[in-house]
Parts: structure tokens; sequence; C-alpha cells
């Protein structure tokens, strides 16, 4: 069987690849892109680490086919930054250093930030909820949690 | 491995009922590329039906809603009016995963991965839902209730596929909830869960009920017996005590590590209970 040729956009560039059907997005993003910000922890869905955005819409890229990305917007943590500046949330993690091993932390910012785009001011409950699907086996969540709420204020105040 | 999304039921049908080995649909993905991953499938043929229109769909039909097989936790939690008419139906789905599963997982795929533990099944089974399948005779609606036949094992005809949900009309006063058991606050699988839809009328007396239990038996349990327990009622503590009762006799739970046989059944009472409750309540300001 030939390999599915796709076209979608990465981190707002257009780009092509081939995969075959059982590749995941995860694989065509580490593997074929050399994306390898998104991590495979679990590749279940359990983990989070290999969270993306498609379509806007935060999935674990190890439950996506590539084949079925044909045309669709896929937004990663290397999309994150702008050039050399950091994203609010990337700052704040760094300053609270919430991170030990890094492992969990692309997935943890890339679903943090689909946090903050649609609440902007978020409870710590809604927080620790949304953040549920993204497991951290170092730190313990409460570092994670606050660098997400102060990253929110800064992001508030613009 | 073969990969096909046709744009219609009649090509995704015809792709299935053609298949040689196994073929398997593809919506949501997250229970299928978990089981392809670890070996406990491998189909020869995947069916990807998220380009068909009717599976991605949530339409107002005849009085209620039809909903697609497809459509995500994430879409029906955001859909502005569906919380408001069923609330028990989409707090069941919102309760599937996290966030990032929510974002793909489905209804369809919840029903047709054929787990007892389905946490949208007890509360569309209590809706009174139907299941619009599309097969290579044609169309029918079977009951949610009756699609499932035990663990895996599905009412589908080979090359049949659930295309969407038909949700019925809602008389004023009515609503519905949906709890379940887990020894956590999120990202479980049910111990035990309970799906309750009623009906009350301007005296606050039940007209009409319906009750569902999942993980206590080998399929998702529609139970009229404790349905009849609380019909002509006013939900008062005898009333839910014979709910309790009646929930907990219909129970044949298997005895696992993540909850015993007498735990399992003394739990679907008191979730039937509390899901009768909130309902009730939800109901009375419908």
């Amino acid at each position: 069987m030939a390999k599915h040729h796709m076209e979608a956009t990465v981190n707002g560039d257009p780009v092509e690849f081939l995969c075959e059907t059982e590749e995941t997005l995860l694989d065509v993003l580490r593997d074929t892109l050399h994306l390898t910000g998104s991590k495979e922890g679990c590749a279940s869905g359990d983990c989070g680490a290999c969270s993306v955005l498609l379509d806007g819409r935060l999935v674990c890229s190890c439950l996506v086919l590539g084949c079925e990305v044909g045309g669709r917007s896929i937004e990663t943590i290397e999309g994150m930054a702008k050039g050399e500046s950091l994203h609010p949330l990337q700052e704040q993690f760094l300053k609270s250093a919430a991170l030990q091993c890094g492992i969990c932390t692309p997935g943890v910012l890339v679903a943090s930030k689909a946090l903050l785009e649609r609440s902007p001011n978020p409870t710590e409950t809604e927080v620790r909820y949304w953040l549920a699907g993204n497991l951290c086996r170092c730190t313990g969540y409460d570092k994670i949690v606050s660098a997400v709420m102060d990253a929110a204020a800064v992001m508030r105040k613009g | 491995m073969r990969y096909e999304a046709p744009d219609s039921l009649e090509g995704a049908v015809a792709l299935l009922a053609g298949a040689r080995g196994d073929a398997r649909v593809l919506a949501g993905g997250t229970d299928l590329l978990v089981q392809m991953r670890a070996d406990i499938l491998e189909p020869e043929l995947i069916v990807d039906i998220k380009r068909i229109p009717e599976t991605r769909t949530v339409t107002e039909e005849r009085g209620g809603w039809r909903i697609g097989a497809a459509v995500t936790g994430a879409e029906l939690t955001e859909h502005p009016r569906l919380k408001q008419v069923w609330p028990g139906v989409i707090e069941a789905a919102n309760l599937i995963g996290s966030t990032q599963v929510q974002g793909r997982a489905t209804m369809g795929g919840n029903l047709c991965n054929g787990s007892p533990a389905a946490d949208s099944v007890p509360a569309l089974v209590a809706a009174g839902a139907l299941a619009s399948l599309v097969g290579p005779r044609g169309r029918r609606d079977l009951p949610v209730e009756d699609v499932m036949l035990g663990p895996r094992r599905l009412a589908l005809e080979k090359g049949e596929i659930v295309a969407s949900f038909l949700l019925p009309p809602r008389p004023p006063r009515s609503s519905d909830a949906y709890l379940r058991f887990i020894p956590r606050t999120e990202m479980d699988i049910a111990v035990v869960g309970a799906g309750v839809s009623l009906t009350v009328d301007g005296a606050g007396i039940v007209t009409a009920a319906r009750v569902a239990l999942g993980a206590v038996a080998p399929r998702v349990l529609l139970v009229p017996e404790a349905a009849r327990a609380i019909v002509g009622s006013r939900l008062d503590a005898e009333a839910q005590r014979r709910l309790e009762a009646a929930a907990r006799a219909a129970c044949q739970p298997i005895d696992d590590k993540r909850g015993t046989t007498e735990f399992r059944i003394q739990v679907a009472g008191v979730l039937a209970r509390r899901a009768a409750l909130i309902a009730l309540d939800r109901a009375r300001s419908n």
C-alpha cells in the first residue's frame, strides 16, 4: 500500500509529508517533520505530553492518525515562542521553576495556552481540571498551576 | 492497513460491507488507536466517518435533537442549547477522559467501543435515545439499550454503522442527570454509573421516568422497575427507598479490583437516587 501524501499547516507553515496509515500525528511530527518538542509519554492518550492544537482544538497527537490531518492546521510547542521572545507562559514556567525533567512541559504549555485563550482569568480549580490530562511525574502540580495563574495575570495586563 | 475517509454514509457502508478482513470505524479514535497500539486490534481497513455530514452535526428534528455519532465531547459541551435540554447527556459525555480526549472522543465511539462502563451510554439510555444505524439494507433506528449485547459485542450487522443519535422531544418540566462513582475526581472509568431522566407535573409529581445503570452488568441496563418505583411519587423518602431497592435488584456486577460485587450493588442504589434527585431539581426549574 502506497504511503499517504498529506498537506497540512504546522505552526503557520505549509508542510507536505508521506505517512503510513498506522503512523500517528505524533510520529509524523517527531520522526518525519523533526519537530521533537511534542513528547511520547504513554502513547495511549493518558499523559498529555504529546498535546497539540488541531484546528484550534486541544488533542493528544498520539491519538490522531497522520493521514487524518490533510488540510488542517496544527500548532505545536515549537510555534509557541515568537522568534527569540518566549510566550508569557514559557517565561513564567522558567521564572517559577515549574518543571524538573521537562518531558511533560511542552504538553502542559500547549494545553495551558489553549486554556488561557478561551478563559483568560481561570480559577485554580479550572486550571487543575483543564490540565488533568497532563501528567507530571516530577514536580507535583502546585508550581505548574501557580505558573499558569501568574502567566494569565501577566497576559491580562497585556 | 488501508485508510478511507468517505464523504457519504453509502460510501462508508460499501467500504465496510466489502472489507475482507477486520474493518473498523474511526470517529474520535480515543479507543481505536489505543487498541491498535496495544495490538488488540489489527484492522485491514479503517473507515474514518468524520467527513460524513450527518455524523458531525447537531440539528433539531421533530421537536427533538439529532446528534451526529462523531460529534466530540467538547463540541457537545459548547453547544448553546443542548446543555439546557439534556444536561445529563452532556455531563455524561463530558466525563469521558481529559480535555485532550474530549477534543476527539465521541458518543458513537463510546457506544460502539462496547464497554459496559461507557459513561455516555446510561445517560443516552435514560434519555430514550435512538441510535440511527445505516447499513447495506438501509437505515433503521434502534433504542440505544439494544445496540450493545455484551462486552465488545454489538447488535450491528456487517457494514452497519451508527450515524447519529435521536433524542426525543422534551415535555415541559423534564430533565436528566448522570452520576458515576470513581475512586478519584477525574480521568477514570466508572465503577458504577447511573442516568435518570424524568418529567414532573405542575404539582411536582413524577409522571414519567427512565433509569439506566452502567458498569453493573455485561451491558448498560435500562431498569423499568426503578422507573416504576418513582412514577406517581414526589420522590419522597419512601419512593427513594423503592428506587434504590429496584436499582440494586437489577445489578449483576463483576467483582474486581476496582469494585466488589457488593460495593457496586450498594453504590448503584445510591447513585440512582442521587441522580433522580438532581434530575428532579432541574426538571422543577424548567
